[in-house]
């Protein structure tokens, strides 16, 4: 994202304010009360969080420096660990099943069932899909937590309906299941967002190019991967980096539905954070817990940046 | 006109006219095929929010005997009674409604000084200052949690909607001075210069020029960081922990599991969690389609 202003700075870098009379200088007092929030709801608590990963801090007595000893316990943690790896399975849920079934997706409605059988239609499955997108995380999970409840649960009453009873299972509360059940939590909530993106940028792609693609024989997979996937594929940046800051985010779902458990199975960064905050009263250690999900995080926009330039250069040079 | 970034990417479903007749009437099987597995998806997506809306408005005995797949035998709203008198849910409503929209308008405001004096005053150094205001957008709220659960506690505001309101003022302008001051600085030089000559000040061409332009834009973002604020969590969770501050999300999750929540009542909870964001939804999808697109291109 941050891409798109730099690229447009280098062209021209322009000395003088658009307001031909006013000084550059002049605009920095619009800039004081966004800045002064900036700087007390933001900068400070950041610092401060820092420092309090170098202390032992319980809430109740004032911090006590203690050095490394938070960052070393934290690298010899194995929930924490475990929370990172639970990560990857957000990850998954969240950024690499979305965009993929996405992108088909979006081709599917844009390309032929909104060529086909209209665009009303069309425009009407984009919205079904995006729907729950719009609901609070926390709201979505408990609708499908809802679902799957484990004495009375709609999905394990269907289950037991159709005569598949051995099936039945305890969704949230056994370690075996209850990470993918809160997976497929996350790719129904997830789902939309790439297909209305996707969709939007399918417009900028010249039918042209795709009759003149079919006159020569391609299939449909061909041309969907010479031609469309390579002319969104800023919007597929987009969309995973935007997606796996969110996956790498996550809180409420996991609050409202398994608490990080049963054990450790579902827990995640974020919510270790939390309960180390709040549960156990080591503040010191949750905020070294989520300053170590900060750096991760700046750690991927930083490499995917890189990386969108890289490709864009080797992309001009060609 | 002069917010090329918000409705360049309207959201236009049909393709060319010539193209579209070609196509329309030849329909192969595979393209039958196709539609329903598309129409498969939606369903699948669709029968969560269905389910809860059947099982919202049946007895726990009709449910027993019914299974969650039935129709209510008869309209039952003793479930979303009970939990509405037990969260005393018009009072979240409100206090969800207030808090969201107090955040919105302050940070649309904000987001407006930012980007003017960014976009259109171009001051020293503005790349980074975005990239540092960015910044607070990308980062694990647990990150400020701790210190500003004990900031807002020294002076008197923990456990007040105005700590939430302020938190996410500077949160949600920073996406919107983002977005903004890339608006801004594309804005028409001319009508600038224009402004400037009659001898208007920056005061005044701020509010008489560039505010009324930029209103579609200003919108978009009005009715984002309402809708995004109304769905928070964590911080409202911490800082909100009286039954009388809470907002909706936040008292719907903290009664689940409750033992005096029986299978429909929980259902109706979720039922009431999710209206008002499907209502915002209904009123405002057309804005909304056009602003995910453009957050994403720009």
């Amino acid at each position: 994202m941050a891409i798109a202003t730099r690229s447009k700075e280098r062209t021209a870098r322009p000395t003088t304010s658009l307001i031909p009379g006013s000084s550059r200088n002049s605009f920095w007092f619009y800039l004081l009360p966004g800045l002064a929030l900036l700087t007390l709801v933001i900068v400070v608590p950041l610092l401060w969080n820092v420092y309090l990963t170098f202390t032992s801090y319980r809430g109740i007595r004032p911090p006590e420096f203690i050095g490394l000893e938070n960052w070393v316990e934290l690298f010899g943690d194995t929930t924490f660990w475990t929370s990172f790896r639970n990560s990857v399975a957000m990850i998954v849920a969240m950024v690499v099943v979305p965009t993929v079934l996405g992108l088909v997706l979006a081709a599917m409605l844009f390309d032929l069932i909104g060529r086909k059988f209209g665009g009303r239609l069309a425009s009407f499955l984009r919205a079904t899909y995006y729907l729950p997108q719009i609901l609070p995380g926390v709201i979505a999970a408990i609708v499908i937590g809802w679902i799957l409840r484990p004495e009375n649960g709609a999905l394990n009453q269907v289950l037991a309906a159709m005569g598949l009873g051995g099936l039945q299972g305890n969704w949230l509360g056994d370690p075996d299941t209850a990470l993918p059940s809160i997976m497929v939590i996350m790719v129904w909530v997830q789902l939309g967002y790439p297909v209305v993106i996707f969709m939007a940028a399918l417009q900028r792609v010249d039918p042209e190019l795709y009759e003149a693609a079919e006159l020569d024989g391609a299939n449909w997979f061909q041309r969907f991967r010479a031609i469309t996937v390579s002319i969104i594929r800023p919007e597929i940046f987009v969309v995973t980096l935007t997606c796996a800051i969110a996956a790498l985010k996550v809180f409420g779902p996991i609050y409202a539905l398994t608490g990080g458990g049963p054990g450790t199975s579902t827990i995640v960064p974020a919510y270790y954070a939390y309960s180390e905050f709040f549960q156990s009263q080591q503040v010191g250690y949750g905020a070294t817990i989520a300053t170590a999900l900060t750096v991760v995080i700046a750690a991927v926009s930083i490499i995917f940046v890189l990386v969108q330039t890289r490709l864009e250069r080797s992309e001009e040079a060609r | 006109m002069a917010v090329p970034t918000l409705t360049a990417p309207e959201v236009v479903q049909e393709p060319p006219r010539q193209r579209r007749r070609s196509g329309r009437s030849r329909k192969t099987v595979g393209d039958w095929l196709i539609l329903a597995v598309a129409v498969l998806i939606g369903l699948l997506i669709a029968v969560p929010f269905l389910l809860i809306l059947a099982n919202s408005f049946k007895s726990p005995t009709d449910y027993a005997q019914g299974g969650p797949l039935s129709l209510p035998s008869a309209l039952y709203f003793d479930g979303i009674t009970a939990f509405w008198e037990r969260v005393d849910f018009p009072r979240k409503l409100w206090n969800s409604f207030f808090i969201s929209t107090v955040v919105a308008v302050l940070a649309v405001g904000i987001s407006m000084f930012n980007a003017f004096a960014l976009g259109i005053g171009r001051v020293r150094g503005r790349t980074w200052l975005v990239l540092l205001i960015l910044l607070a957008n990308m980062l694990p709220q647990e990150v400020l949690l701790y210190p500003l659960y004990f900031m807002f506690r020294q002076v008197g505001l923990y456990d007040s909607v105005w700590a939430v309101i302020i938190i996410f003022t500077v949160i949600q302008s920073a996406f919107g001075t983002y977005l903004l001051a890339s608006v801004y600085g594309t804005f028409p030089k001319e009508l600038l210069e224009a402004a400037s000559l009659d001898g208007a000040s920056r005061w005044q061409i701020l509010w008489r020029v560039i505010f009324p332009i930029s209103r579609p834009t200003l919108s978009v973002l009005l009715i984002f960081f309402f809708i995004w604020t109304w769905n928070e969590f964590l911080i409202p969770l911490t800082f909100l922990v009286g039954n009388d501050n809470q907002t909706v999300p936040v008292a719907i999750t903290v009664l689940q599991g409750d033992r005096l929540m029986d299978v429909t009542t929980t259902s109706a909870s979720a039922l009431l969690g999710l209206l008002p964001t499907l209502i915002f939804f209904l009123i405002f999808q057309r804005t909304l389609t056009r602003g995910i697109t453009a957050g994403a291109v720009k």
